[in-house]
This record gives structure tokens, sequence and C-alpha cells, in this order.
């Protein structure tokens, strides 16, 4: 038999300083999460990573988890009578610069149901030294209209949501930027999941 | 169309349990002062973007990546260590095809990593990387040697016990756990910020691995067993 209390999650620990030695080598990060041919559009997200005084991390880490073009995700717990994109990978991982960013290449995601169907948007996992666990926050884009009715976005207070949109560069057509923050004025909202 | 319903079975994964996890924010451990959001995090249900997750093969993976003895021409000082254990999910049920990635320092207390300069010697042999993934039990096994303890910044004359960074991947994204690894009855533990993070004393007491002569070789290497517990789905499916 099995105590109870053996079966309680194991608890988690800083990833630390020194991670890029075996989780971002350049083999084992992912910097592009949809082969050449996967459908969809196209789109570069700069990610940048922010201490409470503005202060870019030089040393977190993000994880990125999302849908393909059709919001269908590339998992068998995904119920959807659909296949998923056959360029599609859907998993990324990034260590940021001495800058604090990290460009992901990606598709826009499409709208995954949930009960109502939720916008579009990418789930994101940041650990750095100096957490103690990795926090989860969800990009959306900024302008599209599935946002005024995503379930989601609407747990939180409307002078919050601005922080989990990821803005178009209009300069640079496919070209996005979303800043985590991981605390202060514009605390980036994070999830308890 | 906004207004369309559709609905998809979801499966729930079980919420951590109060005190088994660190806080975000834990004074004594400095760095954490800045890096911690001082708002509250915001529930959420779980929905297909929570409960689904990467999967990995074993492409992802050489044949020795787990054995971190034996990446280069000679083999490294230090004491020999096979690190084993299961990976199983809060249902109790094996965790197979999980992807696990290590990292430690040498039997110096180095890391091989541009921003360890403190004065302990790097080993030509040991690089102290490695990954592997569960078998159809949840089983894994690495090779490897004891990591040091080594100095860090936090405070004054600050030590971190020994220890091995475990990353693994369960079957959803908020599976996910990186954590570390301890040796039994290290003399630092009281001392180290990171270790008393963990509020639960019982659940603090579980990242420390034992001491296992079954998997003990003689003549060649210790033996140190690790099991690890990442979220499940709430309640087990029915099973036909
Ligand atoms: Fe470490």
């Amino acid at each position: 038999m099995r105590a109870d209390n053996d079966l309680v999650p194991t608890p988690s620990q800083t990833v630390g300083p020194f991670f890029k030695i075996e989780l971002t080598t350049d083999d084992h990060c992912v910097r592009c999460i949809a082969d050449p041919q996967a459908r969809g559009e196209r789109m570069w997200i700069t990610f940048r990573v922010l201490d409470g005084d503005g202060v870019p991390l030089n040393d977190a880490m993000l994880e990125i988890w999302q849908a393909d073009s059709n919001g269908k995700y590339n998992h068998p717990d995904d119920p959807q009578q659909k296949q998923v994109d056959s360029g599609w990978i859907g998993f990324g991982r990034l260590g940021t610069g001495e800058d604090g960013s990290c460009v992901l290449e990606t598709i826009k995601p499409g709208r995954v149901p949930n009960g109502t169907l939720q916008a579009p948007h990418l789930t994101v996992a940041v650990f750095a030294r100096g957490m103690l666990k990795q926090l989860y926050t969800r990009v959306y884009f900024a302008g599209d209209a599935a946002n005024d009715n995503d379930p989601i976005l609407h747990l939180i207070a409307p002078d919050r949501r601005g922080t989990l949109m990821a803005q178009p560069d209009r300069a640079h057509p496919g070209h996005w930027s979303f800043d985590v923050r991981l605390q202060g004025d514009r605390e980036t909202v994070f999830f308890d999941v | 169309m906004d207004s369309v319903t559709t609905r998809v079975p979801v499966k729930p994964y079980i919420r951590l349990p109060k005190g088994s996890q660190p806080p975000s924010l834990y004074e004594p451990y400095h760095t954490t002062l800045k890096r911690a959001p001082l708002k509250p995090l915001i529930v959420v249900p779980h929905t297909l973007s929570e409960t689904t997750g990467p999967i990995f093969g074993h492409e992802k993976v050489g044949e020795k990546d787990n054995d971190l003895t034996c990446q280069h021409a000679g083999e490294p000082i230090g004491e020999r260590i096979i690190v084993s254990g299961r990976v199983l999910d809060s249902n109790g049920r094996p965790v197979p095809n999980a992807l696990i990635e290590i990292w430690q320092t040498n039997s110096a207390g180095r890391y091989k990593h541009i921003g360890d300069q403190h004065p302990a010697p790097l080993d030509p042999n040991f690089s102290g990387a490695g990954r592997t993934i569960t078998d159809e039990q949840g089983a894994y096994q690495f090779i490897t040697i004891k990591p040091g303890a080594y100095p860090w910044f936090n405070h004054y004359n600050a030590w971190r016990p020994a220890h091995i960074h475990f990353s693994i991947f369960g079957t959803a994204f908020i599976s996910r756990l990186v954590t570390q690894m301890y040796f039994p009855g290290d003399p630092l533990f009281e001392y180290d910020p990171i270790f008393q993070s963990i509020p639960d004393e019982k659940a603090r007491q579980r990242l420390i691995s034992k001491f296992d002569l079954e998997t003990t070789r003689s003549q060649w290497a210790k033996g140190f067993k690790f099991d690890i517990v990442l979220r499940g789905p709430e309640a087990i499916p029915f099973e036909s």
C-alpha cells in the first residue's frame, strides 16, 4: 500500500541560473513551432521578460504550447474530430538573451472550444532563477474580435486584460511583441491553473 | 458566429495541495523579491489548452544520453552513482514516455557554464547534462557522478546542498515540473532557502533521494532512488 502522501505531486524548485547546459542548448531550443508547410498566418512574436524594476531577465526560459491554425492540439486528449496540421509541432522552448528577449516563429492559432470558442491564444510557462515554480500566462492578439467573448479573458478585470495582448508591429507585418512583466504596475496576469 | 457553442469533454486535473509547493515569493531567497508576482493569480478552469501538452518521441534521446559518465574520451572524476526511479501521476499511474532532462555540477561543485566561475576545477570528462524517456512502467535511470555542493551569493557563506536538476514533461502542459533532487543526510539543508521554501515538511523530504542497495552495483556504483509524482486528471476514468 502506498501512503496518500506519496501521491502528492513532487514540489517544484527553481530552474536556477545554469539550465542552459541542458534545456536551452541549440539542439534543445524550439524557436519555430510550425514547419514550412504548416497552414495559416505565419507570425513572429518577440517576447521580453522583465522583473519588478523593469530590468530584463537574461536568464529566463519560456515554454509555449498552442493549437494549430484550426484550433486543434497535437495531443491525443484533444477529442475534436479533425486532424492536426501535418506541419504542426505546437511546442516551443526559448531562452532569453542579454536584452531579455527571444523570438518565437509560429502560426496564428485557431479557436479552441471550451463550451464557447476561446479566442486565439498561446499558453506560456515562464521559468527563471529566482522563480521557485513556473508561472502560467496566455498570449492573445490585440484587435482580434474574438477577444470580446473569450471565457478566460472574462475572468480578468478589464483594466488588466491588456497585459495579455500581443501588440502588432505596424512597420513589419507578421511581427508581434509581448512583454512578460513579473511584477509592478503593469504586472502580467498570471493564472492559477 | 461568436455565439457558437462547442462542447468538448475536458478532463480537469487535480489542483496542487496547499503547502506542497513553494510560494513564488520567499524572502530568504532574495532573487524572488523582484521576480514574484504581487497581484493575485487568476484561477481558471481547465480547458484543452491546459490539459494537453507536448509529447516527445524516442528520437529526441540518444542511446547513451542517460549515461553522463561516457560522453567524453575519459571517465569523469568522482563517485559514480546510478539514479533511478519512477514517474507516477497523482492517481498512482505510471507516466510512460515522459521526457526527463537533468543537469548538475561535476564532483567538485562546478557547472560547465560560463556563469559559474567559482574556484573549483572543471572536469574535461564531464559535461553534466543528460536526458531520457520513461518506459512503459514510468521507470527511468541515469548513470552519473555525485555532484558537489557549491557557493552562491544569496547571503554570506551560502552553499547549495549537492543536487541534480530535473525537468519532466507529464501528460499535460500543467503537469510540467522542474525540480531538484537532493542526497540523504546533507548538512546544508537547514541553511538552504531554496530547499526550505517548501512549506510542508513531508513534501520537502520527498526531494531527498534514498540510498538503495538493490540498484547499487557491486564494485562499481552506488544506487539512489528518486520517484517523481506529477499532477494527473481529477478522477480515474472508467476502464473496461
Ligand atoms: Fe544548481
